[in-house]
């Protein structure tokens, strides 16, 4: 018999053609942002032409409302959303997650406390919180990070919480008790790796909706900074000329579009696979 | 079976040849299954988890679980053959011509339908009856019969009202409403106390011989197959090894793999020793050409390994069949005695002392004022049904459960309720193994580094604490290279080795085995109880045994407590209470508890 160590979720989620061309989307994408910058022909606000022209010689895809070249823009703009998505995705999931597994494995009053407070995060629906943060502080990066990050987090906690009472009912952790293990080694080496997959569904779950809702903050007009290059924000720019120069608004929106499909295809693959591996059965 | 001397003309169900795939693979889960089961007789199917008991218990309701294909054989219920016949068919076959008892009543039946609703489905289902008036009278009749009243305060009830006894009795009348002439029972007694489980057996028994129906009934347990079975057929890796009356099968087990299975499962009140037998059966897939016990068996031979050896008639006037080529030729392992109940030299120092112990949840108490002492060296074994309190109280000594007063005192030191307000030391010398050993290891980690968590705990260095688990692997007969693998690549009597492990490798004082070998198959459990008893021998231990199997109790303890709502009913000597209990309590217990009979030679 072999001691390998049986596959992870997320190795045998690899497996499905899913979780692959999720992958290959966010990586094309992630490439797209990274990259772009230094290949742009053109700064992101440097004039190229006549506005809202769609053959330009020079550029590939015409130019803008201001004239500002689309491919340049489009290439600048895609890391702000990537890093504030993450950014905030992960911090969501972290905060989150340490609220589900503290609140699962206390119980009690302790539980009743967290996942109340989560509860009444809940009950405010993200984007209008948003709003109201960022027409009064102002569209800093910083405010947009921490309330997508803040009201990701109580979703990431119900989904932990949930997914760890019924591995804490289970005599490995009773006997880790018995040992005198400490609470944070049993959350964090007993609890923690045997919730990785429906924790990974979710990131990734969110890490979709974060996307969305951060692109969305730019069409509304709370990018970071006027006329800044931002997905979000150039489809706003540039849909009143969408007859006569699509590519301004079609490229970015395209881009945001295969990225939440990418990370949605992602988290399809994990949570299909996370029902499918069956653990802890006699020969399952 | 050819040679059946007797008229066919009383056969209910007739299997022939019955051969079982997995659907994708083509490998066997079943095949050659011939059985006959006459009206009014119970056939008791035996086989250990895997064997393919249950495939079969359902391929005669003519149902395949998904991914699994019935592929060639017949299955006669009268003069129909089931597996000639299309899904509809089957529908009105089943329930009305064989009906099916499964193992867990609280999930068998539907929640939001009231138990006269329940039965009345069934019914109406199959047209029962002419009209409306009729079938009413029947769900009364057949609640009568399974020993439930019928009146309608009882009708309105919904299953979770009910006690799993009374829910498994609905479940019989369920099986048994439309009159059906063959019921499939799956282990339909195993969630159920002794007492309980007795009742029920004792219906079922009355009750397919009343109606002349014929009845499969599907376990491990061989003492229950032993008092309710006319016939008994056995069963090892999806083949039928050995069949024929239940006196013959256990007067004379032909098949090595019966031999074991006969020595492996306890005795009340003799003082025959329990043996158990190490590895286990091969999958469907996996499995050779010939015997496939000949891999664990000491008999075999070329001929075994060649092919699977043909059917022998080794009944003098009854018909008794194996397929074996030694037939008879293993040697009685049913003569191993178990060395006197003194065999422990008792050191008269106490390892634990209980005083006046209750313990509860929130405020109720399930535990009252239980006292008693457990000596160095020595094995109380604690009894008890169900709801008892005998868990309460050992996870109280363990640490695992907080809510108690009282006093408890190990090595003359008393303990705190919660582990973790114990000593370091203190908690690596009293060490708990858990039930069930699927959900008692990190199933993330491989075993070496579960066993050496408890080492680590105690500050010894990492190179210090490896040699120690291999050491400790050996000890239980696993051996060092078990140490990388993961809990799913083991059998649950491996990863109750590996809990065993864990639990001694800290040289524990007092060791707490809660129903250690109750998910475990007869053969592995007398090996785990083997082992236990070696291990504590020869490492001075002081154990406490909590198990709901009394017969278990005489292969290890010295000493038995009885436990009956929360009280110590009964503690003394184990031999001694096990043959002369005093208490009513433990007497009843002891009468309800299915033991192998002893059946004479002839």
């Amino acid at each position: 018999m072999s001691a390998e160590k049986p596959a992870g979720v997320w190795r045998s989620s690899l497996r499905l053609w899913r979780t692959r061309i999720g992958i290959a989307l966010v990586l094309l994408l992630v490439g797209v942002a990274i990259v772009g910058p230094w290949v742009a022909k053109f700064s992101p606000s440097e004039f190229a032409g006549t506005p809202n022209t769609r053959h330009v010689p020079g550029t590939w895809l015409g130019t803008d409302y201001l004239g500002q070249d689309v491919v340049s823009r489009f290439l600048h703009g895609g890391r702000s959303i990537l890093w504030m998505a993450s950014v905030s995705t992960l911090l969501g999931f972290v905060f989150g997650a340490a609220i589900g597994l503290v609140a699962a494995y206390n119980r009690g009053r302790l539980d009743d406390v967290l996942m109340r407070g989560m509860d009444i995060l809940l009950a405010f629906p993200q984007l209008l919180l948003a709003l109201v943060a960022l027409t009064t502080i102002g569209p800093e990066p910083w405010l947009i990070i921490t309330i997508v990050a803040f009201t990701t987090m109580p979703r990431i906690a119900r989904i932990t919480r949930g997914a760890t009472v019924p591995v804490v009912e289970r005599d490995f952790i009773g006997a880790a008790e018995a040992l005198g293990e400490s609470r944070f080694r049993i959350i964090t080496k007993e609890l923690l790796p045997n919730v990785t997959g429906p924790l990974l569904v979710e990131a990734n779950l969110r890490l979709t909706y974060s996307i969305a809702t951060i692109a969305g903050l730019g069409f509304l007009g709370f990018a970071t900074e006027v006329n800044a290059a931002d997905w979000g924000q150039m489809v706003q720019e540039n849909r009143t000329a969408l007859t006569v120069a699509p590519w301004g608004t079609l490229l970015p929106a395209f881009a945001i579009a295969l990225l939440t499909v990418g990370t949605g295809l992602i988290a399809d693959g994990v949570s299909r696979t996370v029902a499918g591996v069956d653990r802890g059965r006699p020969d399952a | 079976m050819s040679g059946t001397m007797q008229s066919r003309e009383n056969v209910a169900l007739e299997i022939r040849g019955l051969r079982i795939d997995v659907a994708e693979s083509g490998a066997d889960i079943v095949d050659e299954v011939d059985l006959t089961i006459r009206r009014g007789e119970v056939l008791g199917l035996v086989g250990e988890s895997g064997s393919g008991k249950t495939t079969i218990g359902l391929a005669v309701l003519g149902h395949a679980r998904r991914g699994v294909a019935i592929h060639g054989g017949t299955v006669r219920i009268g003069d129909r053959d089931l597996n000639g016949l299309d899904a509809k068919e089957l529908r009105s076959v089943r329930g009305k011509l064989v009906s099916y008892v499964p193992q867990d009543p609280g999930t068998a039946l539907n929640p939001a339908l009231r138990i006269g609703k329940q039965i009345m489905e069934v019914l109406e289902t199959h047209g029962f009856g002419a009209n409306q008036a009729e079938r009413e009278a029947r769900v009364v009749e057949v609640l009568s019969e399974v020993m439930l009243p019928g009146v309608p305060e009882f009708l309105r009830r919904y299953p979770h009202q009910l006690s799993g006894g009374q829910q498994q009795r609905v479940g019989l009348a369920m099986a048994f409403a439309c009159r059906p002439a063959v019921i499939v029972l799956d282990e339909p007694t195993t969630g159920l106390d002794v007492s309980t489980q007795t009742h029920v057996l004792q219906t079922i028994r009355d009750l397919a011989a009343r109606h002349g129906v014929a009845a499969l009934y599907v376990t491990h347990d061989l003492a229950v197959v032993a008092t309710l079975a006319d016939q008994v057929a056995v069963m090892y890796a999806g083949r039928v090894v050995e069949q024929g009356s239940t006196a013959d099968i256990f007067a004379n087990p032909a098949h090595p793999y019966t031999r074991y299975l006969v020595a492996a499962a306890p005795e009340m009140d003799g003082d025959r020793q329990m043996v158990g037998l190490v590895g286990r059966a091969p999958s469907p897939g996996k499995r050779p050409v010939g015997c496939a016990f000949a891999l664990r068996c000491e008999l075999a031979t070329e001929e075994c390994v060649a092919e699977f050896p043909a059917v022998t008639d080794v009944g003098t006037d009854r018909p008794h069949q194996v397929r074996c080529v030694h037939a008879f030729g293993v040697p009685d392992r049913t003569a191993l005695r178990v060395a006197s109940t003194a065999r422990v030299a008792r050191e008269s120092e106490v390892a634990l002392s209980i005083r006046h112990v209750d313990a509860g949840y929130s405020g109720t108490n399930v535990v009252h004022d239980v006292s008693f002492d457990i000596q160095r060296g020595e094995c109380v074994a604690l009894v008890g049904e169900s709801g008892s309190g005998k868990s309460t109280l050992s996870r109280s000594i363990g640490g695992l459960h907080r809510e108690w007063t009282g006093e408890i005192v190990l090595d003359g030191t008393p303990l705190e309720k919660s582990s973790r307000n114990r000593p370091v030391a203190q908690r690596l010398s009293i060490q708990y193994v858990f039930q069930n050993p699927y959900s008692s290891l990190h199933p993330r980690r491989p075993v070496a580094e579960s066993i050496a968590r408890p080492l680590a705990i105690a500050g010894v260095d990492a190179r210090e604490a490896a040699i120690e688990v291999d050491r400790m692997l050996e000890r239980v007969s696993l051996g060092s290279a078990y140490g990388s693998r993961y809990p799913d690549q083991l059998s649950g009597g491996e990863r109750q080795r590996v809990a065993i492990a864990r639990a001694l490798v800290s040289k524990p004082h007092m060791l707490i085995c809660d129903e250690v070998t109750s998910a475990l198959d007869v053969l592995v459990q007398a090996a785990i109880i083997e082992l236990l008893v070696d291990l504590q021998r020869d490492l001075g231990l002081a154990m406490l045994f909590v198990t709901h199997n009394l017969p278990l109790v005489r292969s290890i303890a010295q000493r038995v407590a009885v436990m009956s709502d929360g009280k110590i009913v009964e503690l003394g000597d184990t031999a001694q209470t096990l043959r002369h209990p005093q208490e009513e309590y433990t007497k009843r217990l002891l009468a309800d508890t299915p033991v192998i009979p002893t059946f004479s030679n002839d």
